[in-house]
């Protein structure tokens, strides 16, 4: 187990060279002028010369580069233009509000999809398999950020439960949740389905049917763990698309995360903001992608990584 | 996704004469169109495909107004945006109109074609980026191999939402810089499965004997792999236009897609989200248009890949 993790831990860090790399060599070509940002629009071009020198833009693409990245080893992300204040610090004070919503994402992926995903392998051929599918293609077919409108419009003006925007409360997390929920949870109604039915043709559910466990039993010991493996596998494929659709969604809610955070420096061409956010976001990838490998042979003991 | 086997044994009693005496690729056509048109979700998602795209090519005809027109009369005294006209018995505005008194229904018949321009176009470009690089990795192994796959890594290790946004805002957002950037943000996936097949073909006693008859390795990449690729690459390029017209509507969503004047379902909602509590058609209608549409190709994508994949059981 460690070992593996040491392995993996090994083979993400070209990975992540490679992301930098890339987001640093596009940032370079960006058609705006960080240094004349920097200034504001009324210095002089002596200011803007000198400011040039000063942030380093001056020097060689590699060279820029490398002090970049040694900044980054620190954990300095370098200063936002547009917010003046510390790349690093801007992120650290939004991701409590995009890992509360990962979470609520995740829960309600999980808490809709395995239950529609079962209870349709149990119906199949039937009229609730029939509808739960149904339903999940409609999800997966519609955009994030309309479904958080149409959430809006419904629960939180015609019947306002919940409230229209903010992110104070937990209750301002609920519709949110929902949005970038639902999508996923389509996903995986459809996948446990299908997962679900290779294991009710198994012989060991037979033989815990012939021994006269109840089905709510046979599905929750033997169905369920076993079914559970490739969802996770999916999981793990699935995370650059949902942090993705995290950012429609805090767009929808005005939410104040990462996401937001992503949008304005790319709107504002802030580019220390964009490289941090890129970076960051990349990392969180990696490293979630690593946990969920975790997880994985945690759930299914078959699976020895090492 | 298992591979095809095209040819039927010559020997095999159970089947049918006409196929044995057909030729060959005509028989396997004509297989899957029969399985397909069995399919009954697969027909009506091809059904909605085909609505959906004359829609958009007839568009000029089938609107009832200029897209780009502002009507005095499409927007109420007070300046707001007007709903459906036909509950007043009126076809004037049949979806109502939108903050700046144009109408909502040609507005969305008009944006159909920038979907579905850039979702297959888009979509050729990924698909074609990733069964080159897919199928050279695959092929040719070693330290192409590894460059290659971990450079795919790479891409699919970028939130595929950002990448797409850094990559517009650094090109400046037009109608093709969007199908070039869903392009590059998209082959990753169809690379990994291109690239997954070709490994499980490469060392096949019909690819060494094509090698040891002398063939050349692109002669073989293009004669003996490729088609057995083209199971995938339907399946693949059918459900890929659904996942580009989704990201292009996101896109223009976040105001870095397609730009306005031009009609787009993401930025129609856009604009709309302003005024969805006093005018939620404006957000409504957009929205089911872009949902139909993904749906119309997942349901055909999903039937494709039933039809085209016989060693597949059908799990309903």
């Amino acid at each position: 187990m460690w070992t593996y993790l040491a392995r993996r831990i090994g083979q993400a860090i070209p990975v992540l060279f490679g992301i930098s790399v890339i987001t640093f060599v596009l940032i370079y070509y960006l058609p705006a002028d960080p240094a004349r940002m920097y200034a504001g629009p009324s210095a002089t071009v002596a200011t803007v010369a000198r400011i040039r020198h000063e942030l380093g833009l001056d020097q060689p693409l590699w060279v820029q580069y490398t002090d970049y990245m040694g900044r980054v080893l620190h954990g300095d992300l370098g200063f936002s233009y547009r917010k003046q204040e510390a790349v690093t610090t801007l992120i650290l004070s939004r991701t409590p509000y995009t890992l509360a919503l990962i979470f609520g994402g995740v829960f309600v992926e999980l808490a809709i999809g395995l239950p529609i995903g079962i209870a349709s392998a149990v119906a199949r051929g039937r009229w609730p398999d029939r509808v739960g599918m149904f339903i999940a293609l409609v999800g997966i077919s519609a955009p994030p950020f309309w479904l958080g409108l149409l959430l809006l419009y419904g629960l939180g003006y015609l019947v306002p439960i919940f409230p229209l925007g903010g992110a104070g409360s937990p209750a301002a997390l609920v519709l949110p949740a929902l949005t970038a929920g639902l999508g996923g949870a389509a996903w995986y109604a459809r996948m446990m389905r299908s997962s679900a039915l290779d294991i009710l043709s198994t012989d060991y559910v037979r033989t815990a049917r012939a021994k006269g466990l109840s089905q709510f039993l046979v599905i929750l010991r033997h169905v369920l763990p076993n079914a559970l493996n490739p969802i996770i596998t999916m999981a793990g494929m699935d995370i650059p698309w949902f942090i993705g659709g995290v950012v429609l969604v805090e767009r929808v809610f005005d939410w104040p995360g990462l996401g937001r955070l992503a949008v304005e420096a790319i709107e504002t061409v802030d580019v220390p903001l964009i490289l941090g956010t890129v970076i960051v976001t990349a990392l969180a990838v990696v490293v979630s992608g690593i946990l969920i490998d975790m997880v994985q042979s945690l759930v299914d003991p078959r699976i020895h990584h090492g | 996704m298992k591979i095809v086997q095209l040819e039927p044994l010559p020997d095999s009693p159970n089947q049918p004469p006409e196929v044995l005496s057909a030729p060959l690729e005509i028989s396997y056509a004509a297989l899957i169109w029969r399985r397909l048109r069995r399919d009954r979700t697969a027909m009506v998602g091809g059904l909605l495909v085909l609505l959906i795209t004359l829609a958009a090519l007839l568009a000029p005809v089938l609107a009832p107004h200029d897209p780009a027109e502002q009507f005095r009369d499409g927007l109420t005294p007070d300046g707001q945006p007007i709903p459906s006209t036909l509950l007043q018995g009126s076809l004037r505005f049949p979806l109502g109109t939108d903050a700046n008194g144009r109408d909502l229904l040609s507005r969305i018949l008009f944006g159909a074609r920038i979907s579905l321009l850039v979702g297959v176009l888009a979509n050729l470009l990924a698909v074609a980026l990733g069964t080159m690089i897919g199928s050279v990795a695959g092929y040719f192994g070693g330290l192409l191999e590894s460059l290659l796959m971990r450079f795919t890594e790479v891409m699919m290790a970028f939130p595929t939402l950002l990448l797409a946004m850094t990559l517009v805002a650094i090109l400046k957002p037009s109608l093709w810089i969007i199908v070039v950037v869903i392009g590059a943000v998209y082959w990753t996936w169809i690379a990994r499965v291109v690239y997954g097949q070709v490994v499980a073909l490469r060392d096949r006693d019909f690819i060494m004997a094509s090698r040891a008859l002398g063939a050349g390795s692109l002669y073989t990449l293009y004669r003996h792999i490729l088609p057995q690729l083209v199971p995938t690459i339907i399946v693949w390029g059918t459900l890929g236009i659904a996942t580009n017209v989704m990201l292009e509507a996101s896109l223009s969503y976040l105001g870095i897609g397609v730009q306005p004047p031009t009609p787009s379902w993401g930025g129609m909602i856009q604009q709309a989200q302003s005024y969805y509590r006093s005018a939620p058609w404006l957000v409504i209608f957009p929205g089911l248009a872009i949902m139909l549409t993904v749906f119309a190709f997942n349901l055909l994508g999903d039937g494709l890949r039933d039809a085209l994949d016989p060693m597949m059981v059908r799990k309903s």
